[in-house]
């Protein structure tokens, strides 16, 4: 099933003094629907460039299916794109656009038909054919693009934030639908994008990049939960750093953490470095709850001030400084029917889970 | 700590409370094709290669001879290579063409001053004036008539400015002055005309795609300031439109000089010109290197006039910011 | 108010500027050999006189040859630098652009006399067409790669890399993507440079050898007082072509803005 498809060795491209990647390697397998995260500039494009063909790489090497890329042209290898703008070639129409990449091909005239027929009933485009391209709407724009590339069955396709110009609805509508699409044809999607939330509710692994190197791969949860720097857990929703320090380590790792006190950390809390002495603690607002009276807690709560909170209908938000400490933390609560919302000033308990929490080192 | 100012997401309630670190930046989104490296550089090179080539051949070397010719001497038909100042003697003694040069710089400044002068409200008109939809029919308008023969085009601006001409005859017919007026016609102010209308559109565009080129809002925002629309044109609008205006000027500046078709139809003996010298000397004279040396002077003095007038124009747009 | 004031000058600058054209085919028409006013009668012997003149026909046809070739060049030369300067980067790109567009400014007088020269004095060449058509093709040029430019620019660079993405080789997606993309703009440029070329008089006048193109004819008929309302009825012919030439190339300039899919910005040249 993992069966590697592309590997990246080393890969660095310049340009001029500007370093876009600086050695990255990576593996992506068969059928995997990976993507790249990371803030603007930070060498997404480039990466997905470099795979497909259309940048040199300044040094190390791009495989795909154990062949070497080095001197393989864009037009000659198995990755097909979506572009950002979708590129649908304006003096075309929308079949002929579909079928563009078939005119090499030993098929007939008939079937070139029937395989554009199907691939643009695969994008919900049935009867678009004759369309002239310029005659499309957003959502319309992105299947042509995306049956076009399909339509040649590449090994890889290339996604380069292909839903950034679609309105909101419709990128949630159409998050779905790739993702449905990417397990019907079963090829290898990459997708570049700078959304976290469309990274994590799409993919198989994600790669967190900043700087033009690969910071965090990992499944959308592991992501989510054991973030392996305060860059990626900042990156990744909110986090909550409070100050620590570790007072001894082996296979279980004990620190004091400001404001929450002694606790014990075990297994992938922590990095496999981890050296006693000052560090940070990390914790997700929604793994904490603020406690009414009546609320009995568990083994670790702490008592908080309300300093500040947004009620958002479904959640609310609050600041909370705990006891002993001038730390402010956020946390998050469902409001349920018989939960109170607090108000500023109120006293309260904080209740949290030591298996929450997440370890950085300074 | 603002907790007011973060935005909810929609599905997983991801949040971010302290940070706005969603940064939607459209990127490069439009990057230049292919990749930018040294292959790309021999495919521009060879690409650009015979334009190139052609204008070395065509231009350069052509400008490089007439330079050469303007050190030797020609007598009828032989030609002297022997280097020497004698053309430049001539030229700088002989009164007649330091005359003709003079006349042409202050001809062309003269014919530049008029036709910007004219053409800025035009391009004012058609940028802030004009429904956007309308605008380029204007542009169409303003460009058609400089498509019509220009031969034909000068020598109707001597039908039209002549003693027994379109305009004398219009005026005197409407009373407004009892003799033929004289002054428009055989002379420099002639050629003025003649030429602030042949270059209308070259200047005009210019300005107009510097006028085009103003944000709408920092005019709004000037008069939002209490700034009046007289104050806010000239605080705002001109300053901004001065690259247009200059590129105008030089546009309209530099091939006028080298006009001889008009000052020979319109001119007279007095609004002749360097360029009806230069004409006279290949053509008639057959002396070749004082041509080459009168046009050698003219190009030297345009290329000083305008650096001096671009050198002028930057040290004042630094001045103001 | 402002704006109406502006209105009224944009008027009367338009009379300005159409002054010679309305002009010209009064007189055209005009049965006095006298360019003068009053009209004195309805007549279309000017034109019929054009009919009969074999050396106006004579000079016409070298006109067209000479435009026509004259266009074909510098649109191929104008395809080459316009494609180099919109798609890639060379050294000292800015200059060698610069210089190329010199043309555009330089006096025609300075571009005469230096062809001249080398043609007659260092190469020893006969002054011929070709000749008037070396100097109209580097006139031109700037021109086409003014068109041009704006055409190659307007095309989204990635409809090319979909192009090559989807299997297409460099020249094959020129072909197949780029070159539709840009031909409205090819077809103005073909246009202007063969409007600029049938009407430029200062080069011509230097470089035609025995046979005149049609300005230096129509130079040579100007001295003629009894010849110019032929002039005129000619003139009146060419202010019609060109203006169906111009409306032409800017029809296909803005079918090339719609292909490409943009709005017009407006603006010819
Ligand atoms: N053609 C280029 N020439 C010079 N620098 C470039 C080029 N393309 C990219 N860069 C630089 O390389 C870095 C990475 O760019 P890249 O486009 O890969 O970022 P990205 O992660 O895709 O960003 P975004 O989210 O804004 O699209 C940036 O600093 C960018 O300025
Ligand atoms: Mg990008």
């Amino acid at each position: 099933m993992t069966k590697p498809l592309i590997q990246l060795k080393n890969v660095t491209k310049n340009y001029g003094d500007v370093q876009a990647l600086r050695g990255i390697d990576l593996t992506i397998n068969e059928g995997e629907f990976f993507s790249l995260l990371g803030p603007s500039g930070c060498g997404k494009t480039t990466l997905l460039r470099t795979i497909a063909g259309f940048e040199d790489v300044s040094g190390g090497t791009v495989m795909i299916s154990d062949k070497d890329m080095a001197n393989v042209p864009a037009n000659k290898r198995p990755t097909n794109m979506v572009f950002q703008s979708y590129a649908i070639f304006p003096h075309l129409s929308v079949a002929e656009n579909v079928g563009f990449g078939l005119r090499k091909s030993q098929m007939s005239k008939v079937e070139k038909n029937a395989a554009v027929d199907q691939a643009l009933s695969m994008v919900g485009l049935d009867g678009y054919g004759s369309r002239a391209a310029h005659a499309l709407s957003g959502g319309q724009r992105q299947r042509v693009a995306l049956a076009r590339a399909l339509i040649l069955k590449p090994k890889v396709l290339l996604l380069d934030e292909p839903l950034s110009a679609l309105d909101k609805k419709l990128r949630e509508q159409m998050q779905a639908e790739l993702r449905n699409l990417q397990r019907q044809v079963g090829i290898t999607f990459i997708l570049v994008t700078h959304d976290q939330e469309e990274a994590l509710i799409m993919s198989d692994r994600i790669a967190v990049m900043f700087d033009g190197e690969i910071a965090q791969l990992a499944d959308p949860q592991t992501l989510y939960r054991r973030p392996n720097s305060r860059q990626v857990a900042d990156f990744i929703g909110v986090m909550n750093f409070l100050p620590a320090t570790v007072t001894s380590v082996g296979d279980t790792v004990t620190a004091h953490v400001d404001g929450l006190g002694a606790v014990s950390l075990s297994g992938d809390q922590f990095a496999k470095d981890v050296q006693t002495g000052t560090a940070h603690v990390g914790i997700r607002p929604e793994t904490m709850s603020i406690l009414q009276e009546s609320d009995t807690g568990g083994a670790n709560v702490t008592a908080a001030v309300v300093e500040d909170r947004a009620y958002y209908g479904d959640m609310t938000y609050y600041d909370v400084r705990l006891d002993g400490g001038d730390h402010i933390i956020t946390i998050s609560m469902k409001n349920l029917v018989d939960r109170a919302v607090l108000e500023r000033g109120e006293k309260t308990r904080v209740a949290w889970n030591a298996r929450a929490l997440v370890l950085f080192n300074d | 700590m603002c907790i007011l100012g973060f935005q909810k997401g929609t599905r997983l309630h991801l949040s971010l409370a302290r940070n706005s670190r969603k940064i939607w930046v459209s990127g490069l989104g439009k990057r230049s094709v292919f990749k930018i490296n040294n292959r790309d550089q021999l495919r521009g090179m060879a690409l650009v290669s015979p334009t190139l080539i052609y204008a070395i051949l065509l231009l350069a070397v052509p400008l490089a001879v007439i330079f050469l010719f303007s050190f030797w001497t020609q007598d009828y038909l032989t030609l002297d290579r022997s280097f020497t100042l004698k053309n430049y003697r001539e030229a700088f003694s002989d009164p007649l063409y330091r005359t003709l040069l003079f006349r042409s710089l202050w001809v062309a400044g003269g014919v530049t001053v008029v036709t910007v002068v004219l053409a800025f409200p035009i391009a004012y008109f058609v940028s802030f004036h004009v429904t956007p939809k309308r605008k380029s029919l204007w542009l169409f308008l303003i460009t058609i008539p400089f498509w019509t023969s220009y031969l034909i085009r000068v020598f109707l601006w001597k039908v039209i400015l002549g003693y027994n001409g379109v305009l004398n005859s219009g005026l005197i017919g409407l009373g407004l002055v009892d003799e033929p007026l004289t002054f428009i016609l055989y002379n420099a102010n002639a050629v003025v005309i003649t030429l602030a209308h042949a270059f209308a559109p070259f200047a005009i565009l210019p300005i107009f795609v510097s006028l085009e080129k103003i944000d709408r809002s920092l005019i709004e925002a000037a008069q939002d300031l209490g700034e009046s629309k007289y104050q806010t044109f000239r605080r705002v609008t001109l300053p901004l439109a001065v690259p247009g205006i200059v590129a105008s000027c030089l546009i309209v500046f530099i091939p006028t000089i080298g006009d001889y078709v008009t000052p020979r139809l319109v001119g007279g003996p007095n609004g002749l010109m360097i360029a009806n010298m230069i004409q006279v000397q290949f053509l008639k004279l057959n002396n070749a290197p004082l041509g080459a040396t009168l046009a050698v002077l003219a190009m030297v003095s345009v290329t000083v006039i305008a650096l001096v007038f671009i050198f002028l124009n930057r040290k004042y747009l630094r001045s103001r910011s | 108010m402002k704006s109406r004031g502006l209105m009224i000058y944009a008027v009367v600058y338009l009379l300005f500027l159409y002054a010679p054209v309305l002009l010209l085919p009064m007189f055209a028409f005009n049965d006095s050999t006298i360019i003068a006013f009053p009209l004195t009668g309805f007549t279309t012997d000017w034109f019929s006189e054009l009919r009969n003149t074999p050396a106006l026909h004579t000079a016409v046809k070298n006109s067209v040859f000479i435009a026509v070739i004259s266009a074909v060049l510098a649109t191929l030369l104008g395809i080459c630098a316009a494609r180099a300067a919109t798609k890639f980067d060379f050294p000292a790109k800015r200059g060698v652009m610069g210089f190329i567009m010199l043309p555009l400014v330089l006096p025609e007088i300075i571009v005469a006399v230096s062809l001249l020269v080398v043609m007659v004095q260092v190469l020893n060449l006969p002054l011929t067409n070709w000749s008037v058509i070396a100097a109209h093709v580097l006139i031109c040029t700037p021109f086409s790669i003014a068109i041009l430019n704006g055409a190659f620019q307007n095309i989204d660079g990635a409809l090319e890399e979909a192009a090559m993405d989807l299997g297409e080789t460099r020249w094959s997606t020129f072909r197949l993507v780029t070159f539709p993309l840009v031909m409205p703009g090819i077809i103005s440029s073909l246009l202007i440079s063969f409007t600029i070329s049938l009407d430029e008089f200062i080069i011509a006048f230097f470089m035609t050898g025995a046979n005149p193109t049609m300005p230096v004819y129509i130079w040579g008929l100007l001295r003629f007082p009894s010849k110019l309302p032929a002039v005129m009825a000619l003139g009146t012919i060419l202010v019609v072509l060109s203006i169906a030439l111009l409306i032409l190339a800017e029809f296909f300039r803005r079918r090339g803005l719609r292909r490409a899919g943009l709005k017009d910005t407006g603006g010819f040249l």
